[in-house]
C-alpha cells in the first residue's frame, strides 16, 4: 500500500506466535496511521474493563504514512494502551529512528498481545521475527541493553527498551530508544513489562512505496527547503525546547515548587544558553530532522553523557523541585531514563512529596530518612532510585501524585497537580486559561503537547474566559496531534512556523489520496471523539468532574514571581467547560452526545 | 568537485540517506544510499560520516569499467555494466563503496547529485572544488 509499510504485525506473547495482515485499506483511510490506528485498535480490540497489566490490555506500537519518509521530522513512533497511570487512553510519542525503521521493515503497527511466561526481546530483522528469552537481560538498566544489542547487531538495528520501572510495574514507566528518547507518558513502559517484554529490536532494508513518487520528491524538497529557509531555524537548534525556559520564567507559566509559583527566583541559571555553554555537546536528531531539538550533553560534574534536559525536564525535575543547577537537572534525567520512568510524572511527584514534608505532612520517619526539601539534589537522586525500584517511600511515589495523594490525605490531595490522574507537565497555569482548558480536557491527562495554547493566551490576554479561546484549544487538539497519527513531529510547524499546506501534497504523493487539512483537521476531531469514548467506556461515572484542574489553580495563588497572586476562579473553570462542551457538542457533563456520534460517523465504532 | 563534511554539525537524522536512495534508485530507502552515518552513543556523543572523495580508486579496479565519469566530474556506477563482483568494495579508502546484493543488482556509489546537501538541515554537508577543502 502506497506511503505505508504494508503489514501489522501481532506478537501474541502467551503462546509465543505472530501473525501478519495486511494493513486494512479503509483504516489506513479512515484513522491513516500512528495515534488514528491505536485508538482504532484499542477501541475495537481491548475489552471494557480490562486491566492495564492484564493479558486483555494490548499495546499498539505504530508508525504513519509521514515516518521514515523525505519529510522533516518524519520520526514519531505512537504508542497507544490502557493507561495503568489513569485507568483510561494512553499514547505516548517516541521519536528516535524506531518508526523509521518499522516501515523499512514493511510493518505499520506491532501489536503485543498477551503476557509471555517468561522476559522476552521482540526480534524483528525485516521478515524474521522471533521471541528470544530476556531472562539475563531482565533487570538491567536501558542503556545498558540498547549498548549490549547495538553491539551484537550493529547500528542498523533500533532498540526499544524498558528499565527497572517498567519490569516493576511503576505506572508511569517509560520505554527509551536511541540513549535518550522516550514513549515517557501514561505508563506504556509499565504495560511492556508486564507483557515482560525487556526489549523490541528491529531492523529492515525494504523501500517503502508511493504513489508518484516525483511529485513525492518534489514536495519533500519543498519542505526541507521551507524549513532551512526559515528563520527560526539557527536559534531553535541551538537552543532546542529549551529556548522557552526564559520565557516560561518571565511569563509565569515555568513550574516552580510543586505549580505554587510559575517563575523560579533562581531560574536564570537553568535558561537555555547556560545549558548549552556548560554541558551540551552535540545536536541530536529523530529521524529526518532538519531542527535537532534534542541536545545531548556531557556532564562533567556527574561524569555522564545524557540526551537533554530538554524543557519539560528543566521544569519538572528543575525548578518544580527547586534545582538550580543544570548538572544536577540532567543527571536527575539520566537516572529517569536509565531506570525507565518519565521525567515529568517523576519530577512532579517528587514535588509533591517535598511540599508534604515542608508542611509537615511527610517526615523523616516516611521519607526513610531523607530530608524532602525543595532543591534537595541527593534526596532527588535517591527518590528516583526509589521509585524505579518501588523501594521504601518509593513504593507510595511510585503510585503517581493522585493515588499517593489519597493515601496520604491530610489536605495534600490539594496540592497533589494532574489531571485525571495523570502529572500536570511543564507549564504553571494559574492564571492562562486556554493553557489550564488544554489540560484539563487532554486526552490523555494533564500533558501539554496536544494543545500548546499558552502562548494565545499571552497574545489575547491569559485571564479571558471566552468562546474564542475555547476555539483555539480544540481547534489545537484536532490539528495538533495529526501529526502523532501520521507518524510525524508538528515542531517544523510550531517553531519554525512552516506552511503546514506544504505537506499536503507530500501525503498525497505518498498516499495518492487527496487530502487538505480542512479534511485531515476532521480526521483530528473524529479521533478525539473516540479516545473521549474510550474514557467514558472504561470508567463509571465518567464526567466533568474528571476535567477539573488541580485546585492550587483555581484557589491558591502564588505568592511571588509574574503570577502573583493570580488564580483562575472556580466558576471561570466551568464557564470554560460549559463552553468546551458546547463546542464540541458533548452534554454538558462532558459525554459526547448521541448527535455528535452520529455525524462524526463513528456509531458503528462505538456501538 | 567532491562532497564534504563536518562531523561535528551532523544531528544523525539520515534526510541525506533518504534524499540518496532518492536519487540513485527512485527509491525511498536508506540502506541504499551511499553515506553512512555512525551515531558514537552514548559516548563520546557524536557521529562520524562516511562520505565519498571521488578518489576513483573503485574505478580503478572496476574490472568491467562500470564505473564512469560524469559531467559533474563524479566517478558513478553503470548499473547496467556492473556483475557485483565487489572488485571496488575494498579499494575504498572511505568505506563508500556499495554492494549488497539482497538490496541492489548492481554496485552503487556518491555521484554527486547534492541532493544530500539539499535536506541537510545543519548544513554538515557541501560540495566544493576537492582543493578548496574547508
Amino acid at each position: 500500500m502506497n506511503g505505508y509499510g504494508g503489514k501489522i504485525l501481532r506478537v501474541n506473547l502467551t503462546n509465543g506466535t505472530f501473525t501478519k495482515e495486511n494493513t486494512p485499506p479503509e483504516v489506513a483511510r479512515d484513522f491513516l496511521g500512528g495515534r488514528g490506528f491505536g485508538i482504532y485498535f484499542l477501541l475495537k480490540e481491548v475489552p471494557k474493563g480490562a486491566d492495564p497489566f492484564g493479558p486483555e490490555n494490548k499495546l499498539i506500537i505504530s508508525s504513519g504514512p509521514l515516518s521514515g519518509m523525505l519529510i522533516p521530522g518524519g520520526g514519531k513512533c505512537d504508542w497507544t494502551t490502557k493507561a495503568p497511570l489513569t485507568g483510561g487512553y494512553a499514547s505516548a510519542s517516541m521519536g528516535g529512528h524506531f518508526t523509521a525503521e518499522m516501515k523499512y521493515a514493511g510493518l505499520d503497527s506491532i501489536i503485543l498481545e498477551g503476557i509471555s511466561p517468561k522476559p522476552v526481546t521482540l526480534f524483528i530483522d525485516n521478515d524474521k521475527i522471533e521471541l528470544r528469552d530476556a531472562t539475563a537481560l531482565w533487570g538491567k538498566k536501558t542503556f545498558e541493553v540498547e549498548k549490549e544489542f547495538k553491539h551484537k547487531l550493529g547500528e542498523e538495528f533500533q532498540v526499544a527498551v524498558i528499565g527497572p520501572g517498567g519490569e516493576n510495574l511503576v505506572p508511569y514507566a517509560s520505554i527509551n530508544h536511541d540513549y535518550g528518547r522516550q514513549a515517557g507518558r501514561g505508563g506504556v513502559g509499565a504495560v511492556m513489562g508486564a507483557k515482560k517484554v525487556k526489549a523490541i529490536v528491529l531492523h529492515g532494508t525494504k523501500s517503502v512505496p508511493v504513489a508518484d513518487i516525483d511529485a513525492y520528491r518534489k514536495a519533500g524538497m519543498a519542505l526541507y527547503k521551507a524549513c532551512k529557509d526559515a528563520e527560526g531555524l539557527k536559534d531553535w537548534t541551538r537552543y532546542g525546547t529549551t529556548i522557552v525556559v526564559s520565557w516560561c520564567d518571565e511569563v509565569g507559566a515555568l513550574p516552580t515548587r510543586n505549580f505554587s509559583a510559575g517563575s523560579f527566583e533562581k531560574g536564570k541559571n537553568l535558561y537555555g544558553p547556560v545549558m548549552r555553554e556548560k554541558i551540551v555537546i552535540t545536536d541530536k536528531a529523530c529521524f529526518g530532522c532538519p531542527c535537532p531539538c534534542g541536545k545531548y550533553s556531557k556532564n562533567k560534574k556527574y561524569n555522564s553523557f545524557v540526551e537533554g534536559p530538554e524543557y519539560e525536564t528543566i521544569g519538572l525535575l528543575g525548578s518544580n523541585v527547586g534545582i538550580d543547577d543544570i548538572e544536577a537537572v540532567a543527571q536527575a534525567n539520566l537516572l529517569c531514563d536509565d531506570l525507565g520512568i518519565d521525567t515529568i510524572s517523576a519530577g512532579n511527584v517528587i514535588a509533591w512529596a517535598m511540599e508534604c514534608y515542608e508542611k509537615g505532612i511527610l517526615t523523616k520517619k516516611e521519607t526513610d530518612g531523607l530530608e524532602l526539601k525543595f532543591g534537595n539534589v541527593e534526596a532527588t537522586f535517591a527518590l528516583i532510585e526509589k521509585i524505579a525500584r518501588r523501594e521504601g517511600i518509593g513504593a507510595l511515589l511510585s503510585e503517581g501524585v493522585k493515588k499517593a495523594a489519597q493515601k496520604v490525605g491530610k489536605g495534600s490531595e490539594k496540592f497533589a497537580i494532574h489531571v485525571k490522574g495523570m502529572e500536570q507537565s511543564g507549564y504553571a497555569t494559574h492564571n492562562a486559561t486556554a493553557m489550564l482548558l488544554a489540560y484539563m480536557t487532554c486526552d490523555v491527562g494533564a500533558h501539554h503537547n496536544r494543545s500548546w495554547a499558552i502562548t494565545y493566551d499571552l497574545q489575547v490576554g491569559r485571564e479571558l474566559v471566552v468562546p474564542e479561546k475555547v476555539a483555539r484549544v480544540i481547534w489545537l487538539q484536532n490539528f495538533r496531534p495529526m501529526f502523532d497519527v501520521l507518524g510525524g513531529c508538528r515542531l517544523q510547524w510550531v517553531e519554525l512556523g512552516i506552511d503546514r499546506d506544504l505537506y499536503v501534497p507530500a501525503l498525497e504523493a505518498m498516499t495518492g489520496i487527496h487530502r487538505s487539512w480542512d479534511d485531515l483537521d476532521k480526521v483530528g476531531e473524529r479521533i478525539w471523539n473516540l479516545t473521549r469514548l474510550f474514557w467514558v467506556r472504561e470508567n463509571e461515572g465518567f464526567g466533568r468532574e474528571w476535567d477539573l484542574p488541580a485546585p492550587r489553580f483555581y484557589e491558591d495563588a502564588p505568592t511571588s514571581g509574574a503570577t502573583k497572586g493570580q488564580i483562575t476562579k472556580l466558576e471561570d473553570v466551568h464557564r470554560l467547560l460549559d463552553m468546551y462542551y458546547e463546542q464540541r457538542g458533548w452534554s454538558t457533563d462532558g459525554l459526547p452526545t448521541a448527535e455528535t456520534i452520529e455525524k462524526l460517523g463513528l456509531k458503528a465504532l462505538v456501538a | 568537485m567532491r562532497l564534504y563534511v563536518d562531523h561535528s554539525k551532523c544531528s544523525g537524522c539520515n534526510a541525506c540517506r533518504v534524499a540518496c536512495s532518492l536519487n540513485l534508485f527512485g527509491e525511498n530507502n536508506p540502506k541504499k544510499s551511499a553515506l553512512v552515518i555512525e551515531p558514537l552513543f552514548p559516548e563520546p556523543g557524536t557521529y562520524n560520516v562516511k562520505v565519498c572523495t571521488q578518489c576513483g580508486d573503485c574505478a580503478v579496479a572496476c574490472p568491467t569499467e562500470a564505473i564512469k565519469k560524469n559531467d559533474k566530474g563524479a566517478y558513478y556506477v553503470d548499473f547496467a555494466e556492473c556483475n557485483l563482483c565487489e572488485a571496488c568494495v575494498p579499494e575504498c579508502p572511505e568505506d563508500v563503496m556499495f554492494v549488497r546484493a539482497e538490496l541492489a543488482n548492481a554496485a552503487w556509489k556518491c555521484d554527486l547529485c547534492g541532493d544530500c546537501v539539499a535536506v541537510c538541515g545543519t548544513s554538515a554537508l557541501w560540495i566544493a572544488e576537492t582543493e578548496a577543502a574547508a
